[in-house]
């Protein structure tokens, strides 16, 4: 393990990424901190003002100061991707180990599997958002179901290669029973690529979220997300740009942050591709 | 064999003064191989002989060009084909040289052919790399070289992919293509390790007549002393990057000098059966009846496809004795291992485990009776949890029945012990074996449960000759020690002539023979037991005449 993580910190992909996410989370965990005022304070004189000394990303149509709102709207995005990635992972973990290994549950699962993949995930939400309100709960559900089918089938692919392995069927020879075998001898073998799925469900769920806010079927308006404050400058966008520049900058830096931490990894964690190297 | 034919004289196609290849640094040793001189003469087959790690495939790999750049380095002497210095000569004449003027064939000829090409275009890229043809020459060259190596009916393989004919038809294919420039020097490594006795005795027999038709010399690399007894003309013995003796193969196999030639010769087992003493009324621990496997391709949008993989299997194993079942690649004998253990589930007969009914038993039945049967896997290398100290794997069985940590433990240390590795290891982990110590630690932990019948399904094959004499030893010990009956899968005739009472023979999923293990190695009453005994390479050598059981 010391030596999985030596070459992880050799990694510049790992470095860059890691570095970017972890600016993000100090920026969510000391929002207070690093914006003294009220995120949600209306100033109606200082309304679309450009960025400057005193408000550095501007302010928007009701005088909101941006650069607090994105700073604030950090936690949501980082919230829900972590949220989503964890949650996603948990189930299609569990569905993915148990329909690997028991043939007949397997035929089932994987066909409900396809029939999700098979919606859209943002019709999927968005219907999900209609039926339910819109909350943060709701969100972070509805975001997570059409994740889980892609971690069904890396986990059963994993757990398909592995139950061939000698050692298993050893085991099973030596009596060890179903949940021991999954949980001793299958289960380290999916952790691997399972970080590395759990950082690409990250990344697509802070765009998921975004693009729900956009569309207003996201977190409640009163919420600063950077969804919502795309959405609430759209119609400001050709008289304040910086409305929607800065927390969609903010967004492509995160996931940018998220995916080379996840490629990264994937390089490190990989015995083949470290081998190589 | 016949003196090599030498009408150049003095001067080899191949030469090698000399040799040293380097390590990177961190490896167990400095070199690779290291002040290696050779020589192959027109005409001969020169046969480079060595366990795993000796350095013969990182020779055939100096003289090709090949070798894997920026971890193996040529730092000494040089390697002369015709008299041109290949070690000297740039990449691009190296490339020029390679299919032209020397080829080399592999192990694994379905890795080596690329399974979206048709054979005849992959054997017409072979020709047309170096020299420009019309294509309706080049098809006819093609077919031509297909007749050469006696594939049958080239017309309809040439368009046929890799994965549509048998591993014997694409190493032909791939000496087909090895052969197309009609090179002066052919290099073999290991080409027929991969596949079956049968096979392997028609592929042998083709290199032999192919290379004196044309005069070729071939560096044939092998591990097989009886491979190098078909085949060779000359002898080279390798030792852990060393040629430690050189000479006539005759003499060689007859005569070898070097210790470790003859540790290596001697560790070949006989293909005459040992004597055993077997007791006819030592108690059943296993008998089937009419078992049967059939695999059945199903789905709901999929078509039935079904494999008969094993049929009417009949056997029966009394304690203290070793049932063999020999035979081919594909003919069932694992499936009928696998079958036992239950590790699946048979489609038809009955198996019966010390009076039991194991075949039919349900899930906590089985669960209690699972510890009376314990398996040897193949692969080493695979068959320890590569997470899990082997102290952990040992103590999983016991302590599943039911045994305290603390007793488990010191069962295992009892049986590391008795299988010959040193306590202290307990705690590491599989990596830090050797694949003949990970065979050991396997039957440990098979024994850990005290089974009334250990399954072995091909526990040596995948060790060199001198480690799997001592593992052979160390399952005849056992057996004796805990009375244990012992099924004994095999491909290898020799093995299973030294460590079988009865021997059972699989052909197509049925057993074809069955008896005591000198009755049907003496008067094999089959016509397959028979072919299957004139294709055992250096059956004309009595080879191990200090043998398995020592």
């Amino acid at each position: 393990m010391n030596s999985d993580l030596l070459l992880i910190g050799r990694n510049t992909a790992v470095m860059i990424g890691g570095g970017l996410l972890l600016a993000m989370a100090a920026a969510a965990l000391f929002a207070p901190w690093l914006f003294a005022g009220d995120p949600t304070a209306l100033d109606p004189v200082a309304r679309l003002r450009a960025p400057a000394a005193a408000q550095w990303f501007g302010t928007d149509m009701y005088g909101r100061d941006l650069y607090g709102r994105t700073v604030y709207g950090s936690r949501i995005s980082l919230l829900v991707g972590l949220t989503v990635a964890a949650v996603s992972v948990a189930v299609g973990l569990s569905i993915g180990l148990v329909a690997g290994y028991v043939r007949w549950v397997d035929a089932v699962v994987m066909r409900v599997m396809d029939g999700i993949m098979a919606i859209p995930g943002i019709l999927l939400a968005i219907a999900m958002i209609a039926l339910a309100g819109s909350s943060l709960v709701t969100v972070v559900v509805a975001i997570a179901i059409p994740e889980v089918p892609r971690v069904v089938r890396l986990v059963r692919g994993v757990v398909l290669g592995i139950r061939e392995e000698p050692y298993v069927e050893a085991a099973i020879s030596v009596g060890t029973r179903l949940p021991h075998i999954l949980i001793r001898h299958v289960l380290p073998n999916t952790v691997a690529p399972l970080i590395v799925q759990a950082t690409y469900v990250c990344a697509s769920a802070m765009i998921l979220e975004a693009i729900l806010s956009f569309l207003g079927a996201g977190v409640p308006p009163e919420i600063p997300s950077w969804g919502n404050i795309m959405a609430e400058g759209r119609t400001y966008f050709q008289i304040a740009p910086w409305i929607i520049f800065f927390p969609g900058l903010a967004l492509a830096l995160t996931v940018l942050g998220v995916n080379l931490l996840g490629d990264g990894l994937r390089d490190s964690l990989d015995p083949r591709i470290t081998k190589r190297m | 064999m016949s003196a090599p034919a030498n009408p150049e004289g003095d001067v080899p196609v191949l030469r090698i003064r000399e040799l040293t290849v380097a390590l990177p640094p961190g490896a167990d040793r400095a070199h690779a191989v290291e002040d290696i001189d050779l020589d192959v003469h027109a005409g001969e087959i020169l046969c480079v002989v060595g366990e795993s790690g000796s350095g013969k495939s990182v020779t055939a790999q100096a003289v090709m060009g090949l070798l894997p750049r920026g971890q193996l380095r040529p730092v000494g002497g040089e390697i002369l084909l015709q008299g041109e210095d290949l070690l000297a000569a740039p990449r691009a004449r190296l490339r020029g040289l390679r299919g032209s003027r020397m080829a080399m064939i592999f192990q694994e000829p379905m890795t080596a052919l690329n399974p979206v090409m048709s054979i005849g275009r992959q054997i017409a890229e072979a020709l047309t790399a170096h020299i420009r043809l019309t294509p309706r020459a080049r098809r006819a060259r093609v077919l031509s070289l297909m007749e050469s190596v006696r594939l049958a009916a080239p017309e309809h393989l040439y368009k046929a992919y890799p994965h549509q004919i048998s591993g014997g038809q694409r190493q032909r294919v791939m000496i087909a293509m090895a052969l197309a420039l009609e090179p002066v020097l052919l290099i073999a490594d290991e080409p027929t390790t991969a596949l079956d006795v049968t096979t392997q005795a028609r592929i042998l027999a083709l290199i032999r007549e192919i290379q004196a038709a044309r005069d070729t010399g071939v560096l044939f690399i092998t591990h097989d002393f009886g491979v190098v007894a078909e085949i060779a003309d000359r002898v080279a013995v390798m030792q852990s990057g060393r040629i430690v003796e050189t000479g006539d193969a005759h003499q060689i196999l007859s005569q070898p000098e070097h210790p470790y030639t003859r540790m290596l010769i001697g560790a070949v087992p006989s293909l005459a059966p040992a004597p055993r003493d077997t007791d006819d009324g030592a108690p059943v621990v296993l008998s089937t009846e009419g078992l049967s496997k059939t695999y059945s391709g199903h789905g709901l949008l999929r078509r039935q496809r079904e494999v008969v993989a094993a049929k009417g299997v009949s056997i029966q194993v009394r304690r203290g004795q070793t049932l063999g079942i020999v035979g081919e690649s594909g003919s069932g004998k694992s499936t009928v291992a696998r079958c036992v253990m239950r590790l699946t589930d048979p489609t038809g007969g009955d198996i019966s485990l010390g009076g039991s009914d194991f075949g039919r038993l349900g899930a906590r039945a089985l669960w209690a009776a699972r510890k009376r049967v314990q398996i040897v896997f193949q692969d080493p290398y695979r068959s320890l949890n590569p997470r899990r100290t082997i102290g952990r794997s040992m103590t999983e069985g016991p302590i599943n029945y039911g045994m305290a940590r603390a007793e488990a433990r010191a069962r295992a240390l009892e049986l590391l012990a008795l299988v010959g590795i040193e306590r202290g290891a307990i705690d590491r982990y599989p990596h830090q074996f050797s694949g003949g110590q990970r065979q050991r630690i396997c039957i440990a932990r098979a024994l850990a449960l005290e089974p009334e019948l250990l399954v072995a399904d091909e526990p040596v094959s995948a060790l060199d000759v001198s480690v799997q004499a001592q593992v052979l030893r160390l399952l005849d010990d056992v057996r004796r020690r805990y009375h244990l009956g012992m099924l004994f899968i095999t491909h290898d005739l020799r093995v299973a002539a030294q460590v079988c009472d009865t021997v059972a023979v699989m052909l197509a999923g049925e057993i074809v023979e069955h008896g005591p293990v000198a009755e049907v190695f003496e008067r094999p009453s089959h016509d397959y037991t028979r072919r299957l005994l004139a294709a055992a390479p250096g059956r004309a050598w009595n080879f191990g005449a200090s043998g398995v059981r020592e």
